[in-house]
């Protein structure tokens, strides 16, 4: 069921990072044990805000990422609630083995929020461009992905990630762009649960992170063209909400999945082993490729990757023709 | 006690976890013989010693950590764990089994290990996030403020094997640490000059370990980490250090203990009855 608590009109953009540390310090006032680290970067908030609020618990330990990750597993051992912030594709480039070791496999209370996730943080170019972040790190045993799409959702999912027992990834786009933002602040945020944006009875469509807002237009376009579309915002990569998953296979028949990281293995990837096994119906993915990015601004890099409401909108058409095809 | 005691009985005590934990490793029929053997007296001065602990209560927040970085020297540590009372002597005898508490690598399922081991070179940087910690806890301590003031909560002791000094990450830790002043931390590098497949020098020779700590802002010492009145002599030095952590590099013996393995690839052999027949005689009271 289409939630109560999407906004009217999509006339405020913000920023999920500034969102996600403004909920921090809030949480960090209420409870002593809330610490923030990070490598050098993220710039500005992370550093300036909570610094100035906490001073005694914020911990800088340089270009460092594996050991930012494996230190904050330490300070999780000394009682506290780290979160620990990184560029995305360092993250889990970097820090892939300390991730699994130090904080999944001993079930550490450790947030980490991966920065400038997805392909569409294009400046740095590709060198600076996670596309493999869930695929790489769904398959990591016990871990919580949370992927907010907007500002109002970061900030629910930085407090239910606080309240969350065990190791939490918060997925974050870029740190210095604004995005339209999607829900009123009354928003019923739940990790687990997918949030129904649009209803619909053709086809779904599953997003995730910034793209959900694009997928949410072509929604409402295709509706003024008769198709009515389901979306789901996948706010949760893991554990996936596999009931809104297999319903939405059973009650529209097709699926178009939608994310700004790779396809394989993906959020395409983990609808689609959901679908094949519970309720087999079209699947398609919109997403990077088998491929790098490349460097150029969000608008450019998403038109290079294919991944732009024009390609979800064909990826829509071309499940609605199949799933009419096999009808007959 | 006077010194002389102590050292005495922490020596029985070191013989004892050595015949015990030849036993543990006959559980899985090969055992991490030459680095248990080595750090032996290490591991039996932190626990029975230096620590301040309780087996009654291991997840006691103000206790002191030990974080087993090479997380294979494993064996010594549980039957030094079980000789302290963290959990029945009889558990001993489920090493390695589906299931068991007791894991093949130092496991946080197992009361009394904080840090579960077996991917090399992390421990320190773990170690360092629980020293930090330990201070955050200390009220109103700024980790950035130029003097400290504050005591930690708890000391954090990790012991780290010289082969896994190969790997990046300890010095990313050793840097951060003394960057921080983390004077609650010490590391002690179990350096008994073998890693899994020959030397450590003929490997990657890292040189001087004690100059590396030295120059990384760590004060060090080096001692005979198979001699327990070095051992207890040096982890008593760590606490009077204040604004630094402290390295001890332990030279040490691999298998020591068992005359016929010492200094030799001990580092992960079958174990046979004979084996166990002869360790119990060479190690006996």
């Amino acid at each position: 069921m289409k939630t109560p608590h999407l906004r009217a009109k999509r006339d405020t953009a913000e920023s999920l990072y500034a969102a996600h540390n403004r909920a921090l310090v809030a949480l960090a006032r209420r409870d002593p044990r809330i610490v923030s680290s990070y490598g050098d970067f993220p710039p500005g908030e992370v550093g300036e805000v909570f610094g100035k609020e906490c001073p005694d618990r914020i911990m800088d330990v340089g270009i460092a990422e594996g050991h930012l990750v494996t230190s904050a597993a330490g300070l999780a051992g000394a009682g506290l609630i780290p979160f620990t912030h990184c560029h995305g594709i360092f993250g889990v480039g970097r820090a892939y083995n300390q991730i699994r070791q130090n904080v999944a496999y001993d079930q550490r209370n450790v947030k980490i929020v991966l920065c400038n996730c997805g392909v569409t943080w294009g400046g740095l170019g590709p060198s600076h461009q996670v596309v493999e972040d869930i695929a790489a790190l769904r398959a990591i045993p016990k871990l919580a992905i949370l992927s907010p799409s907007d500002a109002v959702s970061c900030e629910k999912a930085t407090c239910a990630a606080a309240e969350y027992a065990g190791p939490v990834i918060l997925r974050l786009p870029s740190t210095g762009d604004v995005y339209p933002t999607l829900y009123t602040p009354d928003l019923d945020y739940r990790i687990g649960t997918a949030i129904c944006i649009h209803e619909g009875r053709d086809v779904t469509i599953l997003a995730t992170g910034i793209l959900v807002a694009d997928a949410l237009r072509v929604a409402e376009e295709l509706a003024q063209a008769g198709v009515s579309v389901r979306v789901l915002d996948m706010q949760t990569i893991k554990p996936l909400d596999e009931t809104a998953v297999v319903a939405a296979a059973r009650e529209t028949g097709a699926l178009v999945t939608v994310e700004d990281g790779t396809i394989l293995g993906g959020l395409g990837g983990a609808v689609a082993e959901v679908t094949a096994e519970q309720y087999p119906v079209v699947v398609r993915r919109v997403g990077v490729k088998d491929r790098f990015g490349n460097s150029g601004t969000a608008a450019q890099v998403k038109a290079d990757c294919e991944i732009t409401p024009p390609f979800v909108r064909r990826a829509v058409e071309e499940a609605l023709k199949t799933k009419a095809e096999r009808a007959k | 006690m006077g010194d002389a005691m102590l050292v005495k009985a922490l020596e029985a005590t070191a013989r004892k976890l050595r015949r015990e934990s030849l036993f543990v490793m006959k559980e899985m029929g090969v055992g991490w013989l030459g680095g248990s053997f080595s750090s032996a007296d290490v591991v039996t001065a932190l626990l029975f010693y230096r620590m301040r602990h309780d087996p009654q209560k291991p997840r006691w927040p103000e206790r002191d950590r030990l974080i087993i970085s090479k997380g294979h020297s494993c064996e010594i540590v549980y039957a030094a764990l079980a000789e302290a009372g963290y959990f029945p002597r009889e558990e001993l005898k489920t090493y390695s089994h589906p299931g068991a508490r007791l894991q093949t690598h130092v496991n946080t399922r197992t009361p009394g290990i904080d840090y579960s081991g077996g991917s090399l070179g992390l421990g320190l940087s773990f170690a360092v996030g629980s020293a930090a910690g330990a201070y955050v806890h200390a009220t109103d301590a700024n980790l950035a403020a130029p003097v400290r003031r504050y005591a930690a909560k708890f000391r954090v002791y990790c012991v780290v094997g010289d082969g896994e000094c190969n790997e990046g990450q300890v010095w990313e830790a050793a840097a951060n640490a003394s960057h921080y002043r983390l004077d609650n931390l010490t590391a002690i590098i179990d350096h008994n000059h073998f890693q899994s497949t020959g030397m450590v020098e003929k490997k990657m020779n890292m040189l001087s370990l004690a100059d590396k700590f030295r120059s990384f802002g760590w004060e060090v010492r080096e001692i005979d980490g198979n001699r327990m009145s070095d051992v207890v002599a040096a982890l008593d030095w760590t606490g009077t250090v204040e604004g630094k952590p402290q390295a001890i590099i332990a030279q040490t013996v691999k298998g020591k203990g068992l005359p016929a393995y010492e200094n030799t690839n001990c580092h992960f052999v079958k174990i046979t009855d004979e084996m166990i027949t002869i360790g119990q005689e060479a190690l006996k009271d």
